[in-house]
């Protein structure tokens, strides 16, 4: 027995995201008495596998080959299936970011396996094995029971805190297995954003709506957003309008994030916008009505004009970090 | 080609959702069902494809595991111009019994392209899409952002964290689609409403198929502790509060 986590590989990096999902793994592994084994594809920088050791993981799985030089969710998945019987995982553990939604519901029925997607803390229970979820995009909430011998889960991004429990870590290549029907889909072109902080990976997001009134008047949205080191985000409208990047687009049909922070500027709080903020830790409002929907999402809230209160917000963080 | 769009059917994405039987069962009292939003898109892409001669679509099919209430949903796509609809007459236990039965449907009659939204708005599985390519062995792509037909090659652009990639799928495919594959829903106008009434529907017996999974009770989110308002004159006080009582600057 074992749980098997899949820890996404960029160029040879690991991201949070993954060393929330070790720690949750090593919970997991613990509460089934067995132990967590983690599996990465593609070349692995000296020194990152140690990062993974620091959250519980004794033993990471690593194939690369020549073979797998794109991302392909058949091929992925046919090798996340391979080492998952070869370990007799009964838990798979997946991210619930792009990655993992691709490849959690195909290894799911190569497993032959019950999925819990978004799952956001440890199983309530384990005979039977339950599981909570968002659901009616952060309306409520699920409790999941998964009825087949292997589980399938993929854990919300930033519900779960990171456990440090250092492990001295063994690497172990496993040679890769025959992909007989070969890689179908052909990547022409790969943009990245570089130097910008990700949306999906910020622990601070400061967010403009309507209210902003023009794209013009962003300036001290983006400034304090460099100040505290925080991504920038918009509201659906501001993104159809082009005030802002389609990227920035966050809410039930955009990005859906969970940063520590987010402060919505001259945004109503919509449910379809609050669907994609609302398991954020906390929520700061920055509103001229009193009444907005926002308000009753937030924890703090200033009822007044943007265009006032963002300078003076700026001038506030300079001062308290010197700049 | 032809072009098979899965359909979910959801409540309005403003429903303040309620439940039944001890919170064992979603209270449908008053609910207004629509397409989930991400297959609306779905629907609008795979139109304006077929309107583009030069895209060589001949069909647009869409599919819907559901019960006979669910008819209305179906008719509306419908209605927006699909040409015609499958239902499979059985209700929707989870996401891997949905996809057992799509995948049946589609191995008796196969299409060129299948378009499934990236999650439903309902139970939020995201996970439809890539069950069904399994079942059937077929090349998924997720979170794709648009869907392209150029010299009969079709070429999609997928959403990776922090950038995007431009991939040519081969042969049949799914792909998974998020925010970018159309811009607005294509909306029924009164001459599609009146065609919908005499498309075909073709209504199917579901195969026999287990469910993994079992939805057991739900909660509603905690209330948020009151909003602390800060005097909009001395917003800087804000940071204060930030740092000191919530610590997370
Ligand atoms: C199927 C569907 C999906 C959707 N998905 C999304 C989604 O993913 N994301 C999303 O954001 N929306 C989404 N929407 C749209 C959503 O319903 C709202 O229309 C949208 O969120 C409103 O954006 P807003 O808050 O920026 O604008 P508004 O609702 O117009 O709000 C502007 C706010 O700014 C305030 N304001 C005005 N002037 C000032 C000022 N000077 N200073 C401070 N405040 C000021 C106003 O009081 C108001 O509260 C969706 C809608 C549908 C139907």
């Amino acid at each position: 027995m074992s749980v098997l986590i899949f820890i996404e590989n960029w160029d040879g990096k690991f991201k949070k995201i993954s060393f929330e999902l070790a720690s949750y793994g090593s919970k997991v592994a613990e509460m089934l008495r067995t132990d967590p084994v983690a599996l990465t594809i593609g070349n692995v920088a000296p020194g990152e596998v140690d990062r993974i050791g620091k959250y519980g993981i004794g033993r990471v799985i690593n194939i690369q080959n020549n073979a797998i030089h794109s991302f392909d969710s058949q091929l992925y998945s046919f090798l996340i299936d391979h080492v998952a019987r070869k370990e007799k995982a009964t838990v798979v553990l997946f991210s619930n970011n792009n990655t993992g939604k691709s490849l959690a519901p195909r290894v799911s029925v190569r497993l032959h396996a019950g999925l819990g997607a978004g799952v956001n803390q440890l199983p309530s229970g384990l005979e039977p094995f339950i599981v909570h979820k968002k659901v009616f995009s952060g309306n409520a909430f699920a409790q999941v029971m998964i009825k087949s011998p292997v589980k399938v889960l993929t854990l919300a991004q930033n519900s779960f805190d990171l456990i440090e429990n250092p492990k001295e870590v063994v690497m172990e290549s496993l040679p890769m297995p025959a992909f007989e029907q070969g890689i179908k889909t052909e990547v022409l072109e790969t943009q990245k954003q570089t130097g910008k902080i990700l949306l999906t990976d910020a622990e601070i997001v400061i967010s403009g709506g309507r209210g902003m009134k023009s794209s013009a008047n962003w300036g001290p949205l983006v400034e304090l957003a460099d100040l505290l080191g925080a991504a920038t985000a918009c509201s659906r409208p501001v993104s159809d309008e082009g005030w802002r990047p389609h990227e920035e687009h966050t809410g039930q049909t955009g990005k859906i994030i969970a940063p520590n922070l987010y402060i919505a500027v001259g945004i109503s709080g919509a449910t379809q916008h609050l669907a994609g903020v609302s398991s954020s830790k906390y929520i700061v409002a920055i509103n001229t009505d009193k009444d907005a929907p926002i308000f009753s999402a937030a924890q703090y809230g200033i009822i007044g004009d943007a265009g006032k209160i963002l300078p003076k917000l700026v001038e506030e963080v300079r001062q308290v970090k010197g700049k | 080609m032809k072009i098979l769009v899965c359909l979910s059917h959801v409540p309005d994405t403003t429903t303040r959702v309620k439940f039944a039987d001890q919170n064992t069962k979603l209270d449908s009292t008053g609910i207004q069902w629509v397409i989930n939003p991400w297959d609306e898109l779905s629907l609008t892409r795979a139109l304006e494809l077929k309107d583009d001669p030069s895209c060589g679509i001949d069909k647009v099919t869409v599919a819907h595991v559901g019960l006979a209430a669910t008819e209305p949903t179906i008719r509306k796509a419908l209605a927006i111009g699909a040409d015609d609809a499958i239902r499979i007459n059985a209700a929707p236990a989870d996401a891997y019994y949905v996809a057992a039965q799509l995948a049946t449907v589609i191995k008796n009659d196969p299409y060129d392209i299948i378009l499934c939204g990236i999650e439903s708005s309902d139970y939020n599985g995201s996970a439809v899409g890539g069950m069904l390519a399994e079942f059937l062995n077929l090349p998924s792509i997720s979170s794709v952002s648009s869907v392209a037909i150029q010299n009969g090659k079709v070429i999609v652009n997928r959403e990776i964290d922090g950038g995007k990639e431009v991939v040519v799928a081969p042969g049949p495919f799914i792909a998974i689609v998020q925010k970018g594959i159309a811009r607005e829903p294509r909306i029924a106008a009164m001459r599609g409403i009146m065609m919908a009434r005499t498309k075909p529907l073709k209504v199917v017996e579901p195969i026999d198929c287990e469910p993994l999974t079992e939805w057991l009770s739900y909660d509603l989110p905690k209330p948020r502790a009151a909003c602390k308002f800060v005097d909009p004159e001395n917003p800087g006080q804000l940071i204060g509060l930030l740092q000191n009582e919530a610590k997370i600057i």
